[in-house]
């Protein structure tokens, strides 16, 4: 079995991060944002797993158990969060929620 | 020691009476007037036990302290709250509390369906407690607790009537004035303390002689200056005429009996200071009193108001006894201090039933004839009238006379002129007020039917008009004197000999008969109109000077209040309104129009915050990278 190296798995990370980040900002749906912040902490998973791999230790892998546990804690508050915003507006475009400003 | 052993009880039984009173006033309602003067009056017969121990030792072991608690300790310096019982503090303390005694029962009856009956008991009695601690204390720190705490108490009483604006005012004028003499006072003490290293009277008085000329004029001056703020003497006189506005047995207790008395007594008491100026703070003292003494008595002689008449007599009474401070005349002051409250004391109460039964009139061109109507106010008013031109045998002739020898032993004859003058002067102003109230045809204002004092208030008229006749025989020579009493306290008196003993009171006797001779050819009989007219056309502009009280009031408002007021004014509109203000305003503007501009940036737009969020990342970690690369 061939062995990948570390930096494709790196590079196919910064990708997905990136196409986090843009999605994020450009789009405004709330559950497509939420989505794509979903991404971007899949993406530091692989970067966690792909160091772990490298050096030979569990530590990595063990962080991104901590990652998920967060991330579905977070979506839970996060879906109900979204979920009331849009029973109250009847949308969920969070363009619409800017109350907090001047 | 025994002998001091009641004293604290003597200034504890008032104190306890004013906070019960003060505390549960309004639930004790009608009872305050009785347990007020139960205090004093139990405060009255303790001094008069303490007085008879006394007696009962050797007159130079007549002198003892008791300390009650430690009052203030810091490294070497200690100062207690003690007391300290001799010849000169139990005099005052049997004036204090025996004259105070009937003017509490006075009151009773005077103050009867007052609103605020339990307030006025009780301040009375919180002044009488810090009067005593006043003449008490056996130092400085504690004189002073006293002498500021009859301060307080005369400006709660003179503004007891406080919905008046003008007695108001009254208060706040004696308060401020009296601030400046305090003032003074204190630098006193400051000096005395630093010069010396104590507070406590007896030492002060043994070392004085140790301070030298210089400091010792210095103290005594500062010294006397507070004393002519609480004893109304010139320059600081002008509140106790306005002082009339408190309610009158007030005006008889505090501004006429004991509290204007306290400059007297402390100068007294601290006679050994002034000697030891070499006779410069004396002389101050004694040509300040001497023209005080004669300044009041022709602005006395102006006024128609019969309460400030009997203020400007206090305070002409009270230059007397300065004057006799100022020949080293010590037990003749205090000899006077004493006659004088009790005579004064009496004709203020006097004047208090005249406005009782007038409605509260105090015109004396609205009455006349009183006599008719009241008859034991009328007599015991003319005791006083008499006692205090020096009339023999009355209360007045002995002490004045006193004075004016002393005066003349002492070589002075200037100090003796003036006071043999005033003599004349206050003998006319008082048979003026007699005459003018009290004879001629029943004349009362409107409306008002004049009645005799109700029976309490006779009760303390009487006594104090029985005193005035007799009280010159506490000094009668060759008795018991109270001068060879107060001798070991305050040193020996000269008294005059030979040819002298009879001429000098003779002389003073022919003062006060001729002013009241021309009281009487002035306002009463045949012709008395056109007499007057001629006076008053002969004395000019003196006599208009005099209707406005020298005037005085309105130079001090032009040279001092005024300045004061621009000075305050450019305070509180300049240096704070705009000054102050202006940099807290300014900070508070700054911030806010900062603000204004800046909260824009606040769009409310999730992603603009995400996008600002993403730089602040790029920037953070370039600059990381930069580190790491060029490293």
């Amino acid at each position: 079995m061939t062995e990948v190296a570390p930096s494709y798995f790196l590079v196919l990370a910064a990708l997905l991060f990136s196409i986090g980040v843009v999605g994020a900002l450009t789009r405004r749906n709330a559950i497509v944002i939420f989505m794509f912040i979903e991404l971007m902490l899949n993406a530091v998973n692989l970067v966690f797993v792909t160091f772990s791999r490298m050096w030979g230790n569990l530590d990595g892998q063990v962080l991104v158990f901590f990652v998920l546990v967060v991330a579905a804690a977070e979506a839970v508050v996060g879906l109900a969060i979204i979920l009331l915003i849009t029973r109250r507006r009847e949308s969920a475009n969070v363009d619409d929620a800017h109350l907090l400003r001047w | 020691m025994r002998e001091a052993g009641l004293a604290p009880f003597i200034v504890g039984l008032p104190l306890l009476g004013a906070v019960v009173l003060l505390v549960f006033g309004r639930r004790i309602g009608r009872a305050s007037g009785l347990i007020a003067s139960g205090a004093i009056g139990l405060a009255f017969v303790l001094g008069v036990i303490t007085f008879v121990r006394l007696l009962g030792l050797p007159p130079e072991e007549r002198e003892a302290t008791q300390q009650v608690f430690d009052f203030i300790t810091v490294g070497d310096f200690s100062t207690g709250v003690s007391l300290l019982v001799d010849q000169l503090s139990v005099v005052m303390v049997l004036v204090v509390t025996g004259v105070g005694t009937l003017i509490h029962i006075y009151s009773i009856s005077y103050m009867a369906g007052d609103p605020r009956y339990s307030r006025f008991f009780g301040y009375l009695n919180l002044f009488a407690a810090f009067m005593l601690l006043l003449v008490l204390g056996d130092n400085l720190l504690l004189l002073y607790v006293g002498w500021e705490g009859v301060g307080l108490c005369s400006y709660l009483l003179i503004g007891f009537w406080f919905e008046r604006p003008i007695a108001a005012t009254a208060a706040k004028k004696a308060f401020l004035v009296n601030r400046v003499g305090d003032f003074a006072f204190m630098i006193g003490i400051f000096v005395l303390f630093v010069s010396l290293g104590t507070l406590d009277l007896l030492a002060i008085n043994a070392n004085a002689a140790a301070m030298g000329a210089g400091l010792s004029t210095a103290a005594g001056l500062l010294l006397f200056l507070g004393a002519t703020g609480k004893s109304a003497q010139i320059p600081l006189y002008v509140w106790l005429p306005d002082a009339m506005e408190g309610p009158t047995p007030v005006s008889a207790l505090i501004h006429a009996a004991t509290m204007v008395t306290a400059g007297v007594y402390m100068v007294a008491r601290l006679s050994p200071v002034f000697e030891a100026s070499g006779g410069a703070a004396l002389t101050v003292v004694g040509y300040v009193g001497a023209l005080t003494a004669l300044w009041a008595a022709l602005m006395a002689s102006a006024e128609y108001d019969i309460k400030r008449v009997l203020a400007y007599s206090t305070i002409s009474q009270l230059g007397y006894m300065f004057l006799a401070l100022g020949v080293g005349a010590y037990s003749a002051a205090i000899f006077h201090l004493v006659t004088h409250a009790f005579f004064k004391a009496l004709m203020f109460l006097g004047a208090g039933a005249i406005m009782h039964a007038l409605g509260g009139e105090v015109d004396m061109r609205r009455m006349s004839g009183l006599r008719r109507a009241m008859p034991i106010v009328a007599y015991t008013f003319a005791a006083g009238v008499l006692a205090i031109s020096g009339i023999i045998p009355f209360a007045g002739f002995f002490s004045k006379d006193a004075i004016l020898a002393s005066a003349w032993i002492e070589g002075n004859f200037l100090l003796w002129g003036i006071g043999t003058v005033t003599a004349l002067l206050t003998a006319f102003y008082m048979a003026r007020l007699y005459i003018r109230v009290f004879e001629g045809p029943l004349e009362t204002p409107e409306g008002t039917h004049a009645h005799d004092a109700p029976a309490l208030m006779a009760a303390a008229l009487i006594p104090l008009g029985v005193l005035s006749v007799i009280g010159g025989v506490i000094n009668l020579p060759g008795l018991v004197t109270l001068e060879h009493f107060l001798e070991p306290a305050l040193g020996e008196s000269e008294v005059p000999t030979g040819v002298l003993t009879f001429l000098l009171p003779g002389l003073a006797l022919v003062a006060g008969a001729a002013g009241l001779f021309i009281g009487r050819r002035l306002y009463m009989g045949e012709g008395a109109e056109a007499r007057r007219a001629r006076v008053v056309a002969a004395g000019g502009p003196l006599v208009e000077a005099a209707r406005n009280k020298f005037y005085v009031d309105r130079i001090y408002a032009a040279t001092i209040v005024a300045p004061g007021r621009a000075l305050a004014s450019f305070c509180a509109d300049v240096l704070d309104g705009r000054g102050i203000e202006g940099v807290v305003n300014g900070t508070a503007t700054f911030i806010g129009r900062s603000s204004q501009s800046l909260r824009h940036l606040q769009t409310g737009y999730v992603r603009t915050y995400g996008v600002t969020f993403l730089f602040g990342v790029v920037l953070v970690f370039g600059f990381l990278l930069t580190r790491v690369v060029l490293a």
